[in-house]
Protein backbone atom coordinates (compact mmCIF):
# COMPACT_ATOMS: atom_id res chain seq x y z
CA UNK A 1 0.00 0.00 0.00
CA UNK A 2 1.47 3.66 -1.02
CA UNK A 3 0.50 6.85 1.65
CA UNK A 4 -0.29 8.56 -2.12
CA UNK A 5 -3.55 8.52 -2.31
CA UNK A 6 -3.16 9.30 -6.21
CA UNK A 7 -1.40 5.99 -6.47
CA UNK A 8 -4.04 4.13 -4.55
CA UNK A 9 -6.64 5.89 -7.30
CA UNK A 10 -4.46 5.13 -10.43
CA UNK A 11 -4.09 1.22 -9.44
CA UNK A 12 -8.37 1.18 -8.91
CA UNK A 13 -8.47 2.75 -12.08
CA UNK A 14 -6.07 -0.32 -13.49
CA UNK A 15 -7.84 -2.87 -10.89
CA UNK A 16 -11.28 -1.86 -12.01
CA UNK A 17 -11.09 -1.76 -15.96
CA UNK A 18 -9.42 -4.34 -18.72
CA UNK A 19 -7.67 -1.39 -20.59
CA UNK A 20 -6.76 1.76 -19.18
CA UNK A 21 -5.15 4.24 -21.49
CA UNK A 22 -3.48 7.20 -18.85
CA UNK A 23 -3.58 10.08 -21.85
CA UNK A 24 -4.19 14.06 -21.89
CA UNK A 25 -7.31 14.89 -23.09
CA UNK A 26 -9.89 12.41 -23.79
CA UNK A 27 -10.06 9.80 -26.56
CA UNK A 28 -12.79 11.63 -28.65
CA UNK A 29 -10.54 15.07 -28.27
CA UNK A 30 -6.80 13.77 -27.05
CA UNK A 31 -4.74 17.39 -26.32
CA UNK A 32 -1.22 15.55 -27.25
CA UNK A 33 -0.03 14.01 -30.58
CA UNK A 34 1.66 11.16 -28.77
CA UNK A 35 -1.74 10.30 -26.80
CA UNK A 36 -3.63 10.80 -29.71
CA UNK A 37 -1.79 8.03 -31.51
CA UNK A 38 -2.26 5.55 -28.68
CA UNK A 39 -5.81 6.13 -28.97
CA UNK A 40 -6.23 5.74 -32.37
CA UNK A 41 -4.14 2.81 -32.67
CA UNK A 42 -6.92 1.19 -29.94
CA UNK A 43 -9.91 2.45 -31.33
CA UNK A 44 -8.68 1.30 -35.02
CA UNK A 45 -8.38 -2.19 -33.42
CA UNK A 46 -12.04 -1.47 -32.04
CA UNK A 47 -10.91 -2.04 -28.61
CA UNK A 48 -13.06 -0.77 -25.75
CA UNK A 49 -10.83 1.38 -23.36
CA UNK A 50 -10.93 3.77 -20.03
CA UNK A 51 -9.25 7.17 -20.86
CA UNK A 52 -8.11 8.50 -17.81
CA UNK A 53 -7.29 12.46 -18.55
CA UNK A 54 -3.97 13.46 -16.70
CA UNK A 55 -4.58 17.14 -17.32
CA UNK A 56 -7.52 17.12 -15.46
CA UNK A 57 -5.87 15.89 -12.34
CA UNK A 58 -1.90 16.94 -11.40
CA UNK A 59 -1.78 14.49 -8.63
CA UNK A 60 -2.69 11.56 -11.50
CA UNK A 61 -0.36 13.20 -13.65
CA UNK A 62 2.56 12.90 -11.30
CA UNK A 63 1.65 9.91 -9.57
CA UNK A 64 1.54 7.94 -12.37
CA UNK A 65 5.19 8.53 -13.56
CA UNK A 66 6.18 7.46 -9.78
CA UNK A 67 3.61 4.44 -10.42
CA UNK A 68 5.31 2.47 -13.12
CA UNK A 69 8.66 4.39 -13.07
CA UNK A 70 8.18 5.99 -16.36
CA UNK A 71 8.54 9.64 -16.58
CA UNK A 72 6.18 10.12 -20.00
CA UNK A 73 2.27 9.93 -20.97
CA UNK A 74 0.50 8.17 -23.00
CA UNK A 75 0.66 5.08 -20.76
CA UNK A 76 -1.17 1.77 -21.23
CA UNK A 77 -2.68 -0.72 -19.29
CA UNK A 78 -4.14 -4.23 -20.18
CA UNK A 79 -5.39 -6.47 -17.40
CA UNK A 80 -3.07 -4.97 -14.61
CA UNK A 81 0.22 -4.74 -16.94
CA UNK A 82 1.66 -1.63 -18.08
CA UNK A 83 2.50 -2.51 -21.70
CA UNK A 84 4.64 0.92 -22.90
CA UNK A 85 4.17 4.37 -24.12
CA UNK A 86 3.70 6.07 -27.30
CA UNK A 87 6.67 4.81 -29.05
CA UNK A 88 6.31 0.76 -27.75
CA UNK A 89 2.19 0.80 -28.26
CA UNK A 90 3.23 2.21 -32.05
CA UNK A 91 5.76 -0.20 -32.63
CA UNK A 92 3.41 -3.46 -31.36
CA UNK A 93 0.68 -1.81 -33.62
CA UNK A 94 2.96 -1.67 -36.65
CA UNK A 95 4.22 -5.35 -36.36
CA UNK A 96 1.17 -6.83 -35.37
CA UNK A 97 2.19 -7.38 -31.40
CA UNK A 98 -0.59 -5.60 -29.76
CA UNK A 99 -3.10 -7.42 -31.58
CA UNK A 100 -1.69 -10.66 -30.21
CA UNK A 101 -0.92 -9.38 -27.03
CA UNK A 102 -4.77 -8.21 -26.74
CA UNK A 103 -5.73 -11.22 -27.65
CA UNK A 104 -3.54 -13.45 -25.55
CA UNK A 105 -5.32 -11.55 -22.51
CA UNK A 106 -8.63 -11.76 -23.66
CA UNK A 107 -9.57 -8.59 -24.63
CA UNK A 108 -11.95 -8.48 -27.53
CA UNK A 109 -10.66 -6.50 -30.62
CA UNK A 110 -12.23 -5.95 -33.90
CA UNK A 111 -8.73 -5.93 -36.25
CA UNK B 1 14.57 24.00 -22.75
CA UNK B 2 16.71 21.86 -26.10
CA UNK B 3 19.02 19.58 -25.73
CA UNK B 4 21.99 18.90 -28.17
CA UNK B 5 21.93 15.82 -29.30
CA UNK B 6 25.79 15.00 -28.58
CA UNK B 7 24.55 15.60 -24.99
CA UNK B 8 21.97 13.11 -25.50
CA UNK B 9 23.80 9.96 -26.61
CA UNK B 10 26.93 11.00 -24.23
CA UNK B 11 24.09 10.50 -20.88
CA UNK B 12 22.63 7.51 -22.74
CA UNK B 13 26.39 5.77 -23.33
CA UNK B 14 27.28 6.71 -19.76
CA UNK B 15 24.86 4.51 -18.41
CA UNK B 16 24.52 1.86 -20.88
CA UNK B 17 28.83 2.21 -21.64
CA UNK B 18 28.37 -0.69 -24.54
CA UNK B 19 25.15 0.90 -26.27
CA UNK B 20 25.44 1.81 -29.65
CA UNK B 21 23.34 5.18 -30.11
CA UNK B 22 22.02 6.98 -33.13
CA UNK B 23 20.29 10.16 -32.98
CA UNK B 24 18.08 11.71 -35.46
CA UNK B 25 16.85 15.14 -34.74
CA UNK B 26 13.40 14.96 -36.06
CA UNK B 27 12.51 18.24 -37.18
CA UNK B 28 16.59 20.05 -36.76
CA UNK B 29 14.67 22.02 -34.05
CA UNK B 30 17.22 20.45 -31.36
CA UNK B 31 13.61 19.68 -29.69
CA UNK B 32 12.45 16.72 -31.06
CA UNK B 33 14.60 13.43 -31.56
CA UNK B 34 14.51 10.43 -32.17
CA UNK B 35 16.78 7.82 -30.43
CA UNK B 36 17.65 4.02 -31.79
CA UNK B 37 19.95 2.39 -28.63
CA UNK B 38 21.50 -1.10 -29.28
CA UNK B 39 22.90 -2.59 -26.34
CA UNK B 40 24.03 -6.35 -25.33
CA UNK B 41 21.89 -4.93 -22.32
CA UNK B 42 19.21 -5.51 -23.22
CA UNK B 43 18.96 -9.15 -23.66
CA UNK B 44 16.37 -10.95 -21.81
CA UNK B 45 14.84 -7.55 -20.97
CA UNK B 46 11.06 -6.28 -21.71
CA UNK B 47 10.44 -3.41 -23.88
CA UNK B 48 9.17 -1.38 -21.24
CA UNK B 49 12.65 -2.69 -19.57
CA UNK B 50 14.67 -1.31 -22.39
CA UNK B 51 13.10 1.62 -21.80
CA UNK B 52 13.20 2.65 -18.73
CA UNK B 53 17.41 1.48 -18.72
CA UNK B 54 17.72 4.60 -21.19
CA UNK B 55 15.33 6.91 -19.46
CA UNK B 56 17.47 5.90 -16.28
CA UNK B 57 19.96 7.33 -18.48
CA UNK B 58 19.23 10.64 -19.15
CA UNK B 59 18.40 10.83 -15.05
CA UNK B 60 14.95 12.97 -15.31
CA UNK B 61 15.80 14.81 -18.36
CA UNK B 62 12.67 12.29 -20.13
CA UNK B 63 9.39 14.81 -19.87
CA UNK B 64 11.82 17.75 -18.36
CA UNK B 65 13.95 19.81 -20.51
CA UNK B 66 13.76 16.63 -22.93
CA UNK B 67 10.25 17.14 -24.31
CA UNK B 68 9.83 14.84 -27.35
CA UNK B 69 12.29 11.74 -27.58
CA UNK B 70 11.06 8.67 -29.59
CA UNK B 71 13.04 5.48 -28.41
CA UNK B 72 13.34 2.67 -30.27
CA UNK B 73 15.50 -0.19 -27.93
CA UNK B 74 17.07 -3.82 -29.10
CA UNK B 75 19.44 -6.35 -28.29
CA UNK B 76 22.07 -6.68 -31.28
CA UNK B 77 21.08 -9.37 -33.52
CA UNK B 78 22.69 -12.71 -32.63
CA UNK B 79 24.44 -14.82 -34.63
Amino acid sequence: MSDNPAISRIQSEIDGNDVVLFMKGSPMFPQCGFSAAVAHALTTLGVKFKGVDVLEDADIRNGIKEFSNWPTIPQLYVKGEFIGGCDIVREMFESGELQQTLATKGIEHAA
Amino acid sequence: MAMAATEIEQLIKEGIPDAVVTIEDLRGDGDHYAAYVVSAQFIGKSRVQQHQMVYQALQGRMGGELHALALQTSAPEQI
